[in-house]
């Protein structure tokens, strides 16, 4: 290998590490997203050419931000200039970017956090904000994000390119929330997390029941925002993915069939994941602030902890929801605690709970809530019932590995 | 930087909100410097509208969309960035009953 190939290698592991940083700042510094990819791309490609010459610089990454802030103002003089030609300048802007704080190692640290807050300005629409949110804090190209989300990325191109327009024209500001409104905005960052999270486990339709780029991602970013931001419930999110992440390789056989929790190999659970999920839990649920996703995640810990599925501690888990139930009153919640007690106190009080939360109607098409009921009816041998149930929930269902599951489910019923 | 807040109602709602509290409420705004211009709007059958096409006036009756919601009147306002404007459009007191669109003013380019 000679030194030339040597030093582009560094430059590629640099940029993996550290793109992302020098990008937020960037944008801090520059104030519009463009430039600052721009100027991203010209700092590496500097990069390139000089350290070869000049060696890598002690720390890369100040290096490549003030290179990069150098070159976008460089650029900017030399528009100026071609627009003096026409009228005379106006040089207001470029003051204001000279003296510019060309900032602290902390400030540099809050830059990612910016970068994550503004990507996820309740401002711009739910699915822009996951694809900006993929596109500038991950990295990953409209290419790879489209063939995550199967949506053309042409599509995704646009709504970038919209939401960073909209940043840039209703001027959406590039900061941590205040205080007063971290909790809510907070709340819109963990949702974009989820869902990408899920995106990625769940696939809720297509053939691949798990596209484990999206989750891989989703955790990445769920440790960044803790280790950037200690909130309990960033805790209780990124416990939550792991302990799921956890159970990834039982959850499908061999032939990519789904396989129930009850019915999964626990040998195959990755216990360092749950180890770190639940050590995640316990410093969530000490906090005394205690939300939704931590104790979605002690219900997840709880199962995590059970030898076999028969030794889950089932009344801890109908508790749990009662808890969930406490701070959201959703029919899906009902659901699952349905489930939960009937594990406790017999199918036939499982039955019972759904029965009512079907009669509210929320739930009358959610295919989950007739693969619960048709599951306890055939536990309690009602199998005329079960059949039923299971061919609502079959007409529901948009996932093809579902499909298979309850078309397997339902021709395992007794005549 | 200048936003416009846009405050809709329904026809029913028109009167929902007291006018003595929008009106303290520009108050507020102005006394904190936020304020540029603020009216309320007479309900939407009051409405003209004006076209000009191949240089010929029309003139018609109403707006031109039949909408649940009607414009029923604005808050011009100079914000430091949208989260300035945003947490002003929510302290409009028709907001609880309709809604408040926030829309940033563009500087023509002369």
């Amino acid at each position: 290998m000679t030194a030339t190939d040597h030093i582009s290698e560094t430059v590629s592991a640099v940029y993996v590490s550290e793109s992302r940083r020098v990008l937020a700042t960037l944008i801090r510094l520059l104030g519009d997203f463009d430039a600052a990819e721009e100027a991203l791309h010209d700092a590496f490609r500097a990069a390139l050419e000089q350290w070869p010459r000049e060696g890598i610089p002690a720390n890369p990454r100040a290096w490549l931000v003030s290179t990069g802030r150098f070159k976008a103002i460089d650029a900017m003089r030399r528009r100026k200039r071609f627009d003096a030609l026409d009228e005379t300048g106006n040089g207001a802007d470029l003051a204001v970017i000279d003296h510019a704080a060309w900032a602290d190692e902390e400030t540099v640290e809050d830059d990612r956090l910016r970068l994550i807050f503004t990507c996820c300005h309740p401002a711009l629409a739910a699915d822009a904000q996951v694809a900006l949110t993929l596109r500038e804090v991950c990295g990953l190209t409209t290419e790879e994000i489209g063939r995550a989300f199967l949506t053309p990325a042409p599509t995704l191109a646009q709504r970038i390119v919209r939401a960073k327009a909209k940043i840039r024209d209703a001027r959406i500001p590039y900061q941590v929330p205040a205080p007063a409104d971290l909790p809510e905005r907070l709340d819109a960052v963990l949702r974009v997390i989820y869902l990408v999270f899920n995106e990625g486990y769940m696939a809720s339709s297509g053939a691949s029941l798990t596209r484990h780029d999206l989750s891989a991602e989703a955790i990445r970013l769920g440790r960044l925002l803790v280790e950037l931001l200690p909130e309990p419930e960033g805790r209780g999110l990124l416990a939550l993915m792991l302990l799921h992440e956890s159970r990834r390789t039982a959850r499908t056989s061999t032939s990519g069939e789904l396989v129930l929790l009850d019915d999964q190999d626990r040998s195959l659970w990755d216990r360092a994941l749950i180890a770190e999920g639940i050590q995640l839990v316990e410093q969530a649920l000490a906090s005394r602030r205690v939300g939704p996703y931590a104790i979605q995640a002690a219900i997840a810990a709880v199962h995590a902890e059970a030898p076999a599925a028969s030794a889950t501690d089932w009344t801890e888990i109908v508790g749990l929801y009662d808890a969930l139930l406490r701070l959201d009153r959703s029919p899906v919640i009902e659901l699952n605690r349905a489930v939960a007690v009937a594990m406790r106190d017999g199918p036939a009080s499982g039955v019972e709970l759904i029965d009512g939360i079907l009669a509210g109607g929320n739930l009358r098409d959610y295919r989950l809530a007739h693969a619960a009921r048709a599951e306890l009816c055939r536990r309690l041998g009602r199998t005329a019932e079960a059949r039923a149930a299971f061919r609502r929930a079959l007409d529901l269902t948009q996932q093809e590995p579902e499909r298979r599951f309850l078309e397997r489910r339902l021709a395992e019923l007794p005549a | 930087m200048k936003y416009l807040c846009l405050v809709y109602l329904e026809q029913d709602k028109l009167h929902a909100v007291p006018d003595r509290e929008c009106a303290d409420c520009g108050a507020g705004f102005r006394q904190s410097g936020l304020l540029v211009a603020a009216e309320a709007l007479q309900p939407v059958d009051t409405a003209t509208t004006v076209r000009v096409r191949s240089g010929k006036v029309s003139i018609t009756d109403g707006p031109f969309a039949e909408t649940k919601e009607q414009l029923a009147g604005f808050y011009l306002i100079d914000a430091v960035d949208l989260n300035e404007a945003l947490q002003v459009a929510a302290k409009i007191p028709p907001a609880r009953e309709g809604s408040v669109e926030v829309r940033p003013v563009r500087e023509l380019q002369p």
